[in-house]
């Protein structure tokens, strides 16, 4: 099973409401997945900044971690928490003390970096994990979202998805991988870190490893139709892109809906009914070994 | 002529309501409104009547339907009229995987294209796509009749039986056991009268071909054990 959600906004009037949006569609993939649920979304992005996603046990304490890590770059920490997790934004040329510092510190964890994208994910229902977080009032360009029911590795938060490797990079699957384990080894000896035994990271991690050695998001998403084995719906965000790739044999099920102000994914078209306009939209289902991609330039 | 609002009523009340039905029913014409994608709309039906749903359905829409027409004004999802036994069911957009799949008998009508496996391991039924149909169509395909307007993805009739499958259009590839055969005079007016019923009009018989069985493996045959 396993859910997907993904909405790109072409009109970006709509941007306020991309997060609400977002909401609706992983509520109705509820019964696809209602162990995890996680999103990323790619909101603003200010020059010469980043943006860390962290992550932390319960009732951790943000307010004073950040005061301790103002101390370490020389200046206060721009942050939001988000129930276990908080979003800093700090200069680029702060990066590396901060990630220092957070190096070895116990229950909190760095697990997102993007100029846009921010990461959020959580054990529990899709609505309840989504209202935790406050996804109905986050605003921005493009959003990918997943409910997890759990096949190869166990209900945690790092297993749940999306799953990032990459700056402003995430992937939510549906399937199983069934190379994964070969995949990893061969990233890991590249240099690539892993954070869980879950097959969706691998393909995360390679789509990365890809990227970093130049490839565009197309060619990347291509090459893993050779590279990976198994069943998979993949559907991407990078900083300006939003792409959706089946498996040659389109075991999973996949619906897009496009108009003129938004491109859509959800695995059922019970995720799209609430999408303004769905009613005048083009409504298909994307083709087995076909790259989709949406670009914003 | 009952309507029901899907976005008011539980489906549960609709699938009961047309289960309770009986052969000299007056309520011979449901309209359904605003389904969303919803699963299992107007399954198991056993009576002549007539449903019209206004909008994309979810998965399995008219399964195992006996007797009844129905049509869905939109796209529909996977598995639409499994295992249908007679009736008729009509998709006006396009049908995900599985549409028809193990059905007996009826007609089952798509006006656009279908996806993978369309009329897989059927058993009795027909079915015209007007658009074109995934990969994988009519795998194990038993009996009955898949007419494709369009194109055919790779492995139509994957080891097929005695269903006969008939192309306009280009067919990636066969597979297993799957072949072209001629398409007699027989073949074509049983053609004529599908594409009549589909409602299909200036397209004749003659730019079908017609593939079917070479009915080497369904008998094992230690000759063709390589192609299991």
């Amino acid at each position: 099973m396993c859910g997907i959600a993904g909405l790109f906004l072409k009109d970006q009037r709509l941007a306020p409401e991309l997060g609400g949006l977002l909401s609706g569609m992983l509520e109705a993939l509820s019964d696809r997945g209602p162990d995890s649920a996680g999103f990323a979304i790619y909101g603003d992005g200010d020059a010469g900044q980043i943006k860390l996603t962290l992550r932390a046990a319960p009732s951790f304490d943000f307010a004073e971690l950040m005061a301790s890590l103002g101390k370490v770059a020389g200046a206060l920490i721009a942050y939001q928490v988000y129930d276990t997790h908080a979003v800093i934004s700090i200069a680029t040329d702060r990066e590396a003390v901060i990630a220092a510092a957070l190096v070895g510190m116990k229950d909190v964890d760095m697990v997102a970096r993007g100029k846009r994208m921010a990461v959020f994910k959580e054990v529990g229902l899709p609505a309840d994990v989504a209202k935790r977080f406050g996804l109905s009032a986050m605003s921005g360009t493009h959003a990918v979202g997943h409910t997890r029911m759990a096949t190869e590795s166990a209900v945690t938060t790092n297993g749940a998805h999306p799953f990032t490797t990459g700056t402003d990079q995430c992937l939510v699957h549906n399937g199983s991988l069934s190379n994964h384990n070969d995949v990893r080894r061969e990233l890991i000896r590249q240099g690539m870190t892993f954070r869980t035994e879950n097959d969706s990271e691998v393909a995360a991690g390679y789509i990365s490893s890809q990227m970093a050695a130049g490839a565009s998001l197309q060619d990347a998403m291509t090459s893993s139709l050779s590279a990976l084995d198994g069943f998979y719906t993949f559907v991407i965000g990078t900083e300006s892109g939003f792409g959706v790739l089946r498996d040659p044999i389109a075991c999973k099920p996949a619906v897009m809906a496009e108009t003129d102000r938004w491109v859509a994914f959800g695995t059922e078209y019970r995720a799209l009914v609430d999408l303004p306009g769905i009613d005048v939209a083009k409504v298909w289902e994307p083709e087995p070994a076909k790259v989709y991609l949406w670009e914003r330039h | 002529m009952p309507t029901v609002d899907l976005a008011s009523s539980p489906l549960r009340e609709l699938n009961g309501a047309l289960h309770k039905l009986t052969p000299n029913t007056n309520e011979t014409h449901w309209t359904v409104t605003n389904p969303r994608g919803q699963h299992n709309i107007a399954v198991g039906l056993d009576f002549p009547v007539e449903i019209d749903i206004d909008g994309h359905v979810g998965y399995y829409c008219a399964g195992m339907n006996k007797q009844a027409r129905v049509t869905v004004r939109g796209n529909a999802g996977q598995g639409v009229a499994e295992n249908m036994m007679s009736g008729r069911v009509h998709v006006t957009g396009d049908a995900s995987q599985a549409a028809g799949a193990s059905g007996n008998g009826g007609l089952l009508v798509i006006d656009g294209n279908a996806s993978a496996r369309c009329g897989i391991s059927m058993k009795g039924i027909d079915i015209v796509v007007k658009g074109s149909v995934g990969h994988l169509s009519a795998f194990m395909a038993q009996a009955g009749k898949l007419v494709v307007l369009g194109d055919a993805g790779e492995a139509l009739g994957d080891s097929i039986y005695e269903a006969q499958l008939f192309v306009r259009g280009t067919v990636t590839s066969l597979g297993a056991d799957c072949v072209e055969k001629p398409l007699r005079d027989e073949h074509k007016v049983e053609l004529k009268k599908l594409l009549d019923d589909a409602g299909v009009e200036g397209v004749s018989p003659d730019e079908f071909r017609r593939y079917g069985s070479a009915r080497k493996l369904y008998h094992f045959h230690i000759d063709n054990v390589g192609s299991y």
